[in-house]
Parts: C-alpha cells; structure tokens; sequence
C-alpha cells in the first residue's frame, strides 16, 4: 500500500512543495517581522517603491527585446543585456559632449533626445550586426547551438567595449533640471525616477502600438505564431527578424539611458545584471507576450527593491540572527536570482504567459 | 571585382577594431623574429594575407585573375588602414578609443605618419597577392610550407619558454646556441626552424597516416605492445614536464589541470547528458571552501583535518550540492535550463561574499592560512610539487569519466541527450540519472576546488565569478562537446595559451567570444570531436544520404546537442 503511495506522490513533488512553502515562510515571517518593528514610516515604502517602479520599467523595456526575439526564434538572446549596454555607453559620449558645451543644461529636452536617439541607433546597429553575423547563419541548427552563440557575442561585446572605452567606470553627466524632487500629492518624488517612469511607460505604449496596428507589426506576429506560414503569405522572414532585432534593441538603447539616470555610470559590465533581470521580466510576464514583459518587469523592480527590507531585515533568527540579517542590501541580487530560478522552476508559462515554452519550444 | 572588394573592406575593417581594442598595440611588445617582425605587425600581415587569401578563394577563378583580385582585396584593406591612419593622426580619437594612441599610428604606419600611407598600401597589396598566390599553390607545396612558416613563427612566439627549457644539457644548449642569441630568435635561426619543419613536412609526405596504417597491420598482441609503449611514453613526458619547463611551465600546467578537472565534469553534464549549465562554478566553490574550512589554521577553520582526509569529504558534498541543485531544476529543459543554473551559480557566489553568512564563510575577505598538503615529510608547497597533484587527480578523473561514458549510466545519458521523452519511454529512471549526472560532475569540479584551495592557501568569492563557468564551457565546446580528450585539447587551447602569452591575458574573453561564435559555424563539433557528434553535425557526409541532399545542407540537423524537448 505504501509503496503505490510513494509512486502516485513522487519525491521530487515533495521536495519542490516544501521549497515553495519554506520560500512563502521565510517571506511571511519576514515581512511581519519587519512591519512589527516599524523602523520605516510610510514615507520610506512610497520611496522603495517608486524606486522599484522605476527600475522595474527600465527591466521592462529591456525584456521586451527578449520576449520579441524569443517569440520569433525560441532564442535567447544572452548578448541583450550587452546591447544595452552598448546604448548607454555610446550615449555617455554624446552626453559628455553636450555637456561640454553647456548644452545639455541649456536645452535639456532636445539633448536628452539626441542622447535617446544616439544609445538607440548604436544599440539597434550592433543588434543588426549581431543578428546577421553572429546568429543568422545558425537558425536551422539544434538549439544549444544559437545559444552558445549567443553566449560567445555577450562576451565579445563586452571585451570590445572594455578594449574600446577602457575598464574604469565613467560617470555620466546630470541634468540640472531633473535634480531634486517633485511633489505630487503630497509625495515627495525624485524628478530623474518619475521621468524614467513617464518615459519608458510611453516608449512600451508606442511599441505596443507599433506591435498590434501597422503592416510590420502585424507581420512580426505573424512570424511568431508560424514562421513557415508567414513565409508563404508574401512575408520576408529575413526581414521581419531583422525589424524584431532592431525594435528590441532600440527599446534596450533607451533603457540604457534611462538606467544610467537613476545610476549615473556606465561600465562595460553593466549589462550583464540588467539583462538577466529583464530575462526574468520577460519569463515572468510570459516570454514571447510583450503587455507580460511589461508586467513582469514592473513586478521585479518592485520586488526587488522592497524585497530585501521587507523580506530580511526582520527575519530574526534567535542565536543566529537577533537582529534580523545584516546588510540586506547586499542580498537584492539573491533576490532577483533566486525569483529567476523560483519562476522557471514553478511557472515558466509566467504570469500572463500561454505555455508557450512547452507548446512550441 | 565586387567581391574582392568586400572582402578586403571587412578584413581592413578586421584590422581596424583589433587596433582600436588595442591588440595591436599590445602585441607589438613581443618581438617574433628579432629586428625582422614582431607579433603586432605579425597580426597585421595575417589580415592582409587573410584578405588576399581568402578574395582568391571566393572568386572560383585562377591564375592572374584569382591574383588580381588577391591584389585588390590587398588594396583596399590598405585603404582602409590608411583611411584609419588618416583619421587617427588628424583628429584625437583618444577622448573616447583609449587605444588610439600616436604609438599606435606610429606603428600601423611604419613610424612614418599619414606620409607612410603609400607604403602601407603598398604592403598590404604585396601581402594580398601573397595570400592569394598562396591560396592557389598546390598542396605538395603549401603544406610543408605552411607547416614551416607556423614552426617558425611558433618557436618565435615560445622562445621564452624554449630558452628555459634547452637551459641545461649539453645537446639542449648546442641547439640554443643554434637557433637563439641573447636578443631572441634571429632571422638566421628563423631560418633554420622553418628549413627542418618544411624539410620534415616535404618528407613525410604521402606518407601520412603511414604510422597508424602500419600499426593497423600489426597483429592484436604487438598492437597493444605499440599503444602501451605510446601511454608509457606519454606518461614520461607528463612526468618531466615540470622538470623540463620549470615553475612559470608549472604554474600554467596547474592551472590546466584544474580547469581539465572541472571541464571533464561540465563536459558529463552538457556533452554526455545535454544539461546545459552556467552555474558550474558553484560546485567548484563549494570544493575550495569545503578544503579550505576544513584545513584551515585561519579563523574560520571548522577543523584542522589534513588535505588527504578533506579531498574525500569535498567530493562527497560537492556530489551532495549537486543532486541537491539537480533536484529543484529537473522539469526545466533546454535553454531555460542554463539561465536557471546561471542563477543558482550567481546566487551561490553572492551568499559567499554576502556579510549575512559572514560568520561561516568570512565573506569578501575569504579563507586564509590553507596549509600546504604533505605527503610523509613531502610538502607539496609550490606548483612543481603541485603539478604532481593534479596530474593525478586530472588521470583519475578522466579514467571516471572514460569509464563512466561506455557504462549503462553513459549509455542513459546519452539518451537523454538525444530525446528526453523517449529515453523515458525506454524505462530510463529520468531523475536518477539527471541527478547522478549533476552530482558527478558536480564531484569532478569540486575535486579541482580542493586542489584549487590549496594552490592559492586562500580562497575569496572573487575566483569563483561566472566567466569560469564561461571559461569551462568555452573550453568544452572548442575541445568538442561530448569528447573526452577535446577537454584536455580545449584546455591547453583555451588556458594555457594565454597564460604563456602574458599579451593575450587582457583579450582572452574578447577572442572567447569570438570562438564560441565561429565554432557554432564553422566547426560545432569541437577540435576534437566525440564520434556521434561529428555524425550529426555533418550528416552529409554519411554516404547513404536519408533524406534529398537539397534539405540536407544547412537544414534540419537533428538535435545533436539539444537539451531534449523538441
């Protein structure tokens, strides 16, 4: 009897039931911890979470390219992360540039679009070029094979830039308009996160819009839901991957700006956690759904900029952790990591996602 | 026409971005052949060659037609360089390219500025036609050609390491004395290098593969005689290495040994049982922290065990992590699959470093005072000694591993590799083997972590970042995914090669890149290729084509080294 028992409940369903469980635990006792203590008032949360709000739609606009890219060719393209970085360190010259001429605070609505404009057509250049050299040629082959590609074009991107522009970190320049706050209903908002907000919020719509009602945008859909079939309607593949590579990437480019305004420098490194985080945007929300990246992305910027205050700084352990665990802050990337494995473990469709990854992948 | 001229526009632009990521200028240091070449210049003539060599290739016309266009894609790789110098010495493209310095346009133009221009094109038109002249020479005399100019360059390239090796002896100093002065390699002993290798190569001619069809034609009991005289012979040489090249030789061959040690583990979990991870560090990690903790006579020591008695205890928990890291991630295939463990990789690292776990672990600031292994009165204590170490270890491990591939666990592995979903249906214990698969290889990296923990005497989350997880599965993949001895080939390729060039230590990611993305085209199946994947990712070359050859080129290869789910 015991045995049909074992077989119908297998050991890896309890072992991921108690890893779900003690996560939810450890979050709860956590979080009542922290709110027991009252140590931060209401004005603190409102700040952690415009700072998740803002860091969460940079994620997002990031995982747009990720979500498009992999809707099209069940491709992840691991060198994303680099394309944005390649946007904003491009635009770091532009912006250093207008600064030395004392543009920048002169006009600062049209060099913030120069700027915009100058990471989103490095980022969507290099993305072509990606495209073409890197991955074109491996598009029929088994799918570890793109994807080590892809692997290799991330750390090419890197080391050419760090080869180009050096290893230090270079500060970008700010803006003297968006210093300070705004107040809006009584909260206090720092100007650079609400028009990091404001900015990518529009940019989503524009591409959402670009997606659902022109011609291209009704091809790319197209090509996601049956690359062959679209072939055959008249569509040009090649060109309609191309167009994808090249939206996503200018949605990175712009989010490289966006992101070096909340964290003004820029590194050849800094590509690599973003574009994981949007990765997990993207799988949050439902790889391949582009309204899901935009979710996802929101949901982990929040998270994760609440996460480690809520979860940990009350999660007193007696003998081990009095006073709750020291320097949480240390702990966001766990955090961000831990909800990467957390969400392909227990809900890779994502949130709002079909099951897409089993479905066609 | 076109055509070359494209070709010679992408090389020049080749040319460009390795001068502006500073690899020109770095190389330049190394003289090659003294006062004749030295590496940078060396780089800069492949290019040149490269673009003649490759113009002639593409047009499918010979003799002056195939070197006119050598000689055009020449051109205009000149022109672009010189276009570059142009730019380089009017304007200051040092405000944003730290490597466009006036050395480096000192020395892309012969010293001479934009009036050096002429002899630029001038050169890189020679050299175009060369390649080109090259391309078209038939192979009785381009290969032991070939063969000597590489010798040449080769011994060029090593001559530091050659000198400490033919130090001592009397036969070892004659041919020193031969073929180096005090300077380096003189053009004289260039000369003779490349004299014997193309003189040898000429020679051997024809009758290549005459050994082994020699061998082939033995009877069984002198065959096995020849391949024991081979092992024992290999097994000599391994042995004097450490003697022969010294410590600096050591020290490298050490550290091929550990990443040989945690390729043969990565290489079970993505070319055996097509699990692809990028966390692989982390067993590596938990290896070196198990020995350190355990022998350290430092703060953090939970005991004072010697190495002999920890090596076994790392095995066992760097196995124990791996099944439990297995467990959560078994339902995840494919791609997700390597994001997943990338993260697992990086969330293992931040706890290393993070102040929570501070107390067991020591954070930033690591574990220190890891004593040195003895052995009866013999301490291991410098990377001669160590050498030993690892040699054993990396002999063991990849006796394991060989035996493990052609066991019934190999064979389940396998299976999985091709199509999860059948080898289920084929009554393979799918969980079983995934986690076995993690577990074991996870014990082969943790074996390099403790050998690792004791070469260092210290440890620090630092070492333990996600470009060694790159670092391994680039070396996997150049070796041959699935191919034992492409790890030990990828290794020296991919480890060693840098370490012995100090100049290529700041490219080394740079050009793994690059690699990986010309492997994936080029040659997927590795240097070495595993037997099954050179079948699948060449199928046109099995005889019987199966299926029409028009859908066969590029298209549907089967899922050589896909992680399942089709």
């Amino acid at each position: 009897m015991q045995r049909s028992w074992l077989r119908r409940v297998p050991i890896i369903d309890i072992f991921l039931w108690a890893v779900r469980i003690v996560v939810i635990a450890v979050i709860l006792y956590g979080s009542f911890g922290t709110l027991r203590q009252g140590k931060y008032s209401g004005e603190v949360w409102i700040d952690f979470v415009v700072f998740g709000l803002s860091q969460g739609s940079v994620y997002a606009l990031i995982a747009l390219g990720y979500t498009m890219v992999y809707g099209i060719l069940r491709m992840i393209n691991f060198a994303h992360g680099e394309i944005f970085m390649s946007g904003a360190y491009t635009a770091y010259f532009a912006a250093a540039a207008l600064t030395a001429g004392g543009f920048l605070n002169r006009h600062p609505v049209i060099s913030m679009l120069v700027v915009l404009g100058v990471a989103m057509l490095t980022s969507t250049l290099i993305a072509v070029l990606v495209e073409r050299i890197a991955y074109r040629p491996l598009r029929r082959t088994p799918r570890l094979v793109p994807l080590i590609a892809a692997i290799g074009a991330s750390f090419f991107l890197q080391y050419t830039f760090r080869g180009l522009f050096g290893s230090g970190f270079q500060a970008y320049p700010t803006v003297n308009v968006l210093r300070g706050e705004w107040v809006l209903a009584g909260i206090g908002i720092l100007r650079t996160q609400a028009v990091v907000i404001v900015a990518a919020v529009l940019m989503m719509l524009a591409l959402y819009l670009f997606v659902q009602r022109t011609k291209t945008g009704t091809a790319m859909r197209a090509v996601s839901e049956d690359m062959e079939v679209a072939a055959m309607m008249g569509i040009d593949v090649d060109r309609i991957i191309v167009i994808t590579f090249g939206v996503g990437a200018a949605a990175a480019g712009a989010a490289g700006v966006l992101y070096a305004l909340v964290f003004p420098q820029v590194h050849f490194f800094m590509g690599f956690l973003p574009g994981i985080k949007a990765f997990t945007a993207a799988v949050l929300g439902g790889i391949g759904n582009i309204p899901g990246a935009m979710v996802g992305g929101l949901f982990l910027g929040l998270f994760e900029s609440v996460g480690p205050t809520l979860f940990l700084e009350g999660l007193t352990i007696p003998g081990v952790y009095p006073a709750g665990i020291p320097a949480p802050y240390q702990l966001k990337d766990v955090i961000a990591f831990t909800m990467l494995v957390m969400v392909l473990i227990f809900r890779p469709s994502g949130i709002l996602g079909e099951r897409l990854a089993t479905k066609k992948a | 026409m076109s055509g070359a001229l494209r070709t010679g526009l992408i090389w020049g632009a080749i040319g460009v971005f390795l001068s502006l990521v500073g690899m020109v200028e770095a190389f330049a240091a190394r003289q090659i052949i003294v006062g004749v070449i030295s590496l940078g210049h060396l780089l800069l003539l492949l290019i040149a060659l490269g673009s003649g060599s490759r113009a002639a290739r593409q047009g499918k016309v010979w003799g002056s037609a195939a070197l006119l266009r050598g000689l055009v894609a020449g051109v205009t790789t000149g022109l672009v360089a010189s276009a570059f110098i142009a730019v380089g010495s009017a304007a200051n493209l040092r405000a944003m390219f730290v490597s466009a310095t006036p050395e480096l346009f000192a020395f892309l133009s012969f010293g001479r500025g934009v009036a050096g221009i002429p002899l630029v094109v001038a050169a890189t038109a020679t050299a175009g036609a060369i390649g080109a002249a090259a391309a078209l020479l038939p192979a009785v005399i381009a290969r032991p050609l070939a063969v000597g100019v590489t010798s040449a360059l080769a011994v060029g390239l090593f001559q530091e390491l050659l000198q400490i090796i033919l130090q001592e002896g009397v036969i070892r100093t004659a041919i020193r004395r031969l073929i180096f002065t005090e300077d380096g390699l003189p053009p004289r002993g260039a000369l003779i290098v490349f004299a014997v290798a193309a003189g040898t190569s000429a020679l051997l001619r024809g009758r290549r593969g005459g050994v082994r069809a020699w061998t082939a034609h033995r009877p069984p009991r002198q065959r096995r005689a020849i391949s024991l005289v081979a092992v024992a012979l290999a097994i000599v040489v391994a042995l004097l290495l450490p003697v022969a090249g010294g410590l600096f030789v050591s020290q490298v061959l050490v550290l091929v040994g550990l990443y040989i040690l945690m390729g043969l583990g990565l290489n079970l979990e993505v070319g055996f049982a097509g699990l692809l991870d990028l966390g692989f560090v982390a067993f590596f990690a938990i290896g070196a922290y198990t020995v350190g903790l355990l022998t350290s006579t430092g703060e953090h020591a939970i005991a004072h065990l010697s190495f002999w008695a920890t090596v076994p205890i790392a095995l066992v928990v760097s196995l124990i992590a791996g099944i439990l890291f297995g467990m959560p991630i078994l339902r995840i295939r494919g791609d997700y699959l390597a994001i997943a463990t990338l993260g697992f990789g990086e969330i293992i690292r931040l706890l290393f470093l993070s102040d929570a776990l501070r107390p067991w672990f020591g954070g930033s600031q690591g574990v220190l005072g890891i004593p040195k292994p003895t052995l009866g009165g013999f301490e291991f204590a410098g990377p001669q000694q160590l050498y030993y170490l690892t040699l054993i270890a990396s002999a063991f491990i990849a006796f394991v591993a060989f035996r493990l591939r052609d066991s019934r666990l190999g064979r389940a592995w396998m299976a999985l590799r091709e199509d999860e979903d059948v080898a289920e249906a084929m009554g393979i214990n799918l969980v079983n083997v995934k986690l076995l698969a993690y577990g074991i290889g996870g014990a082969f990296a943790g074996m390099g972590g403790a050998i690792f923990a004791v070469m260092l005497g210290s440890i620090f989350p630092h070492s333990f970042s996600l470009l060694i997880s790159i670092n391994v599965l680039a070396l996997i993949i150049v070796g041959g995914i699935g191919s034992l001895p492409g790890v030990i080939v990828g290794s020296l390729f991919l480890v060693g090669l840098p370490e012995l060039l100090r100049e290529f230590t700041d490219f080394r990611f740079l050009v793994y890149g690059a690699v990986l993305i010309l492997m994936m085209q080029l040659r997927p199946e590795g240097l070495w290729p595993a037997a099954a994947q050179q079948r699948e990712l060449h199928e046109e070359r099995v005889d019987i084509p199966l299926v029409p050859p028009v859908e066969a080129a590029p298209g549907e290869a089967p899922a050589g080294v896909e992680g399942g789910g089709s």
